[in-house]
């Protein structure tokens, strides 16, 4: 079974189609990306995959579980992470506490071992660091880990939030505009970075980007939406030559 | 039924509900212009008040009560504009619970502040109006509460006229819409924002005044429960809309009147709060608010 | 468990920094140094009855606003109504204290009459006051910042209000004749019980939960927290906690009257909770035993103490709106290692002064 199974994905908003029938098939240990010009409902599409907005109609399934009237955090619990466009850390959290939180559902203690202090407690919390920390070190990060969130540079915050939606073990990475803001070096050292999570996590990734460019190298399937609607799939060099992704990026 | 006690009923509410829309206006101008609640509006509306009763009782000169209202709503606007310029202006990029607990501060600054000045022990209110009552039937409507009615109406209508037909009436729509728009259009924002609190501060003041009257009191938490209530007011009819604090205003003053007359006055006030719960409970945008939702 | 697998067995880290047990002990032998130094004085009379009142009436005020962090600091939603858990806490207490008076004339084991009959009534409030809690903080899941703050405002007066009209509670008049069974140890204890375990509950997954919301409602829920279990959590542990401080309230006074749990009571809360850094337990320590003792030693001057606090509250949020301590907690080993450090350097440069000397 596919890990990620979206069918006739639509959603309304008012009298305006952001996303007419998407469609989708993620399969373990995949990178594919999802690309379009501005406005083309690439994030609506990964706000209806992670529960923010409930489809007008369709249905998806993660790891074979329908998430219709599932909540974000009950998706994210099925195995699917994401990251958004417009950062959104744990601004006055340290670096480590934000890992840690969303480690939140690795661990099992309740509230009276939180007051006790037993040893399961104890147990976790250090497991919850150890994962932190190695996870910091994956994307260069372990030096800043008692910093605040909000003090970091922006290209690191950027990787912290990838981080953090590692941390909740996920199976599908879901990252929106990953590189936006950076410089093409950086861009393409988390490009590098990007390609190791998914092999050493094995994770499948659903990245999106405007710039193609980009995506091209890393990706090996390549969705392209337009006006809400797919406008084109397959392999980056077919996306490339494809008449109706011209026309969208370049106009008439 | 007693169809006399109804009409005076009526009467009474629609007396509360004018000076509670008076006041919910300036509540919502200012939310829809800078999304904070003026928790220090109800104290503005005192001062409106007080300075009514100083000048009525300190000068020599005995003055028309209409200059009086006049003057009074002048100072109330100021005090508005200084208290923005002050207190919030500095705040307007700050995360928006600052400028709300900063808000609650002035609040409890000018009521202590008043007390203060006049003192804990509320002062008899002049009169003003001394005409003789008219008659509705068998009931006896003192020409307070005509006054009340009469004059809130006309002044929220002109209110309605300014904000739609005036080019600075047209810049603080822009203004509440989108504050960087409205800079690149050349409006100058700390005017409009200032005008805002200039028209809000001399309603309320308007309000206070017609409030002390009919209680012939004025004390230094005169503003806490009207205000409180005409906030609700202001929440019912969705905040930001000026049509809304007047339909909220009514509303709330019929609800209280009414529980007070037909129910028991002990719980009008609980009612009203409890009216203010529901409300934000299943229409938290009011009734004709429109509904924002956070983009992700 | 998936990622700890993957990564194998890491040494523990050295950057780890654990709420370790030794620093319990010292933050608790900190404590139970300031108690016994207080018990000392009040006992020999030192520090007369007036005094001891203030001093259990700053122990209030901690715990109220120690508890309203929990929701408005932590959890980041504001609350206007703190009075309100206050009240329904102080009034459950004394009724059930005035029932046990009479019941209860001795103590049980090693519980004392007035502790046993404390902890009992004390267990009451908690309970009706964590009732209200749920049945407040549930609907105003749906909420958001002012709004939810003025929701709670109007709860705070409905009870003001229903504890004036209904007669069980003593009406306006107040509830009189409550024992007066609170004394200084009592109230220091539960002080600091409350004090600890809201402490220690920060520095878990749950307390890091809660943070999270304050932070970015949904990021945190984008990372798999379930914000409406933790928001209800986070309301019901501050209104059980604050019923717990008007519980002390209660039998501190012997009388309760509506007045007292107006909206000025919740605003006075909240002025400690911000001034002392919202999310900063000890910042509201040390705001709530300056707010307390200040009007107390400026009695005479009562008409400017509500001047004083609005201005406070005002020039606060202009000049340092992150309050006293912000989001930091005072960390006794840390400050005793600064003292140590500070102590030697001292110590070194005198013995350097003296080398140079000869």
């Amino acid at each position: 079974m596919a890990l990620l199974e979206v069918k006739d994905l639509t959603i309304r908003f008012g009298g305006l189609t952001a996303v007419d029938n998407f469609e989708l098939i993620l399969e373990s240990n995949e990178l594919v990306g999802l690309i379009g010009p501005n406005g083309a409902g690439k994030t609506t599409i990964f706000n209806l995959l992670t529960g923010v907005y409930a489809p007008t109609e369709g249905s998806i399934h993660v790891d074979g579980v329908n998430t219709k009237n599932k909540k974000p955090n009950q998706i994210v619990m099925l195995g699917s992470s994401r990251t958004f466009q417009n950062i959104r850390l744990f601004k006055d959290m340290s670096v480590i506490d934000n890992i840690k939180v969303a480690y939140h559902n690795q661990m099992t203690y309740n509230l009276l071992s939180s007051i006790v202090k037993n040893k399961k407690f104890r147990r976790e919390e250090q497991e919850a660091v150890d994962v932190a920390v190695e996870l910091l070190k994956v994307f260069g990060l372990e030096q800043f880990q008692n910093e605040l969130a909000k003090n970091l540079p922006y290209g690191k915050q950027r990787k912290l939030e990838i981080a953090r939606a590692l941390a909740t073990n996920p199976k599908i990475l879901l990252l929106d505009e990953p590189a936006a803001g950076m410089n093409p070096q950086e861009t393409e050292e988390l490009m590098e970075t990007i390609k190791l999570v998914k092999e050493r996590f094995k994770v499948s990734v659903l990245l999106i980007e405007h710039d193609m460019k980009l995506v091209m190298g890393i990706c090996e399937r390549i969705i392209v939406v337009d006006y809400g609607k797919i406008i084109a799939k397959g392999s980056p060099k077919e996306i490339r030559k494809d008449k109706a992704v011209i026309k969208a990026y370049l106009g008439e | 039924m007693d169809i006399d006690l109804l009409i005076r009923q009526l009467i009474n509410s629609l007396n509360t509900g004018s000076i509670y829309a008076l006041v919910a206006i300036g509540y919502t101008m200012v939310y829809g212009i800078i999304r904070l609640i003026n928790f220090a509006h109800g104290e503005i509306m005192m001062f409106g008040a007080y300075f009514a009763f100083v000048i009525a009782t300190s000068l020599p000169v005995e003055l028309p009560f209409f200059l009086i209202v006049i003057i009074s709503m002048g100072l109330a606007a100021l005090m508005g504009i200084f208290s923005e310029k002050i207190a919030y202006k500095k705040l307007r990029t700050a995360p928006r619970i600052s400028a709300l607990i900063t808000a609650i501060g002035m609040s409890l600054f000018l009521q202590n502040f008043a007390q203060l000045l006049f003192g804990a022990t509320p002062k008899v209110m002049p009169r003003f109006i001394t005409a003789a009552p008219i008659m509705i039937g068998n009931t006896a409507v003192s020409m307070v509460t005509v006054y009340t009615i009469f004059m809130s109406i006309i002044i929220m209508v002109l209110l309605t006229l300014f904000v739609k037909k005036t080019k600075a009436g047209k810049a603080m729509r822009a203004v509440s819409q989108d504050k960087d728009a409205a800079l690149l259009m050349g409006i100058n924002i700390n005017r409009i924002i200032s005008l805002t609190f200039a028209i809000g501060s001399a309603l309320g003041a308007l309000g206070g005044i017609f409030y002390s009257v009919a209680y012939s009191q004025v004390y230094p938490t005169l503003g806490v429960m009207p205000g409180l209530k005409a906030f609700i007011a202001a929440v019912f009819g969705g905040i930001g809309n000026i049509g809304g604090a007047v339909l909220g205003g009514y509303t709330i003053g019929f609800i209280e009147t009414m529980t007070k007359g037909y129910i028991s006055s002990k719980w009008a006030d609980a009612i009203v709060f409890s009216v203010l719960i529901l409300v934000l409970l299943f229409k938290p945008s009011g009734i004709l608010g429109k509904n924002v939702k956070e983009k992700v | 468990m998936g990622l700890s697998k993957l990564f194998g067995t890491v040494l523990p880290h050295k950057a780890y920094k654990k709420l370790s047990i030794s620093t319990v002990f010292i933050n608790l032998a900190f404590v139970t140094i300031i108690f016994l130094v207080l018990n000392t004085l009040i006992n020999t009379g030192i520090l007369n009855r007036y005094y001891s009142t203030i001093i259990v009436l700053v122990l209030v005020a901690i715990v109220m606003s120690a508890s309203l962090n929990i929701a408005t600091g932590f959890l980041g939603q504001l609350v206007l109504g703190h009075a309100g858990f206050m009240a329904i806490g102080a009034y459950t207490a004394a009724l059930i204290g005035i029932a046990l008076y009479p019941v209860i004339t001795d103590g049980f084991l090693f519980l004392s009459r007035n502790l046993l009959i404390f902890l009992i009534s004390a267990s009451g409030a908690a309970l009706t006051a964590s009732i209200a809690g749920l049945l407040v903080g549930t609907p105003a899941l749906r909420l958001r910042g002012d709004y939810l703050g003025i929701m709670t405002l109007g709860f705070g007066e409905i009870v003001r209000i229903i504890l004036t009209n209904v007669e069980f509670t003593g009406g306006a008049q107040g509830l009189k004749a409550i024992p007066r069974i609170m004394t200084f140890p009592i109230a220091f204890w539960t002080t600091a019980t409350i004090v600890l375990v809201i402490y220690l509950f920060m520095f878990s997954r749950h307390g890091r939960a809660i943070l999270s919301i304050r932070e970015d409602e949904i990021a945190s829920e984008s990372v798999g927290i379930n914000i409406t279990k933790y928001k209800i959590m986070g309301f019901v542990l501050a209104s059980m906690f604050g019923g717990i401080g008007g519980a002390i309230f209660a039998f501190q006074g012997g009388f309760l009257a509506p007045v007292s749990f107006g909206f000025i009571k919740s605003v006075e809360i909240f002025v400690i909770v911000v001034l002392g850094g919202m999310g900063s337990i000890s910042g509201a320590i040390v705001a709530a035993i300056f707010l307390t003792f200040l009007p107390e030693l400026l009695r005479d001057f009562d008409q400017y103490r509500l001047l004083l606090y609005s201005m406070m509250l005002i020039l606060t949020m202009l000049f340092r709106p992150q309050g006293m301590m912000g989001t930091k907690e005072f960390d006794t080993p840390r400050y005793l290692r600064a003292l140590k450090r500070f102590f030697l350097r001292k110590k070194k440069t005198d013995d350097l002064l003296k080398g140079s000397d000869q």
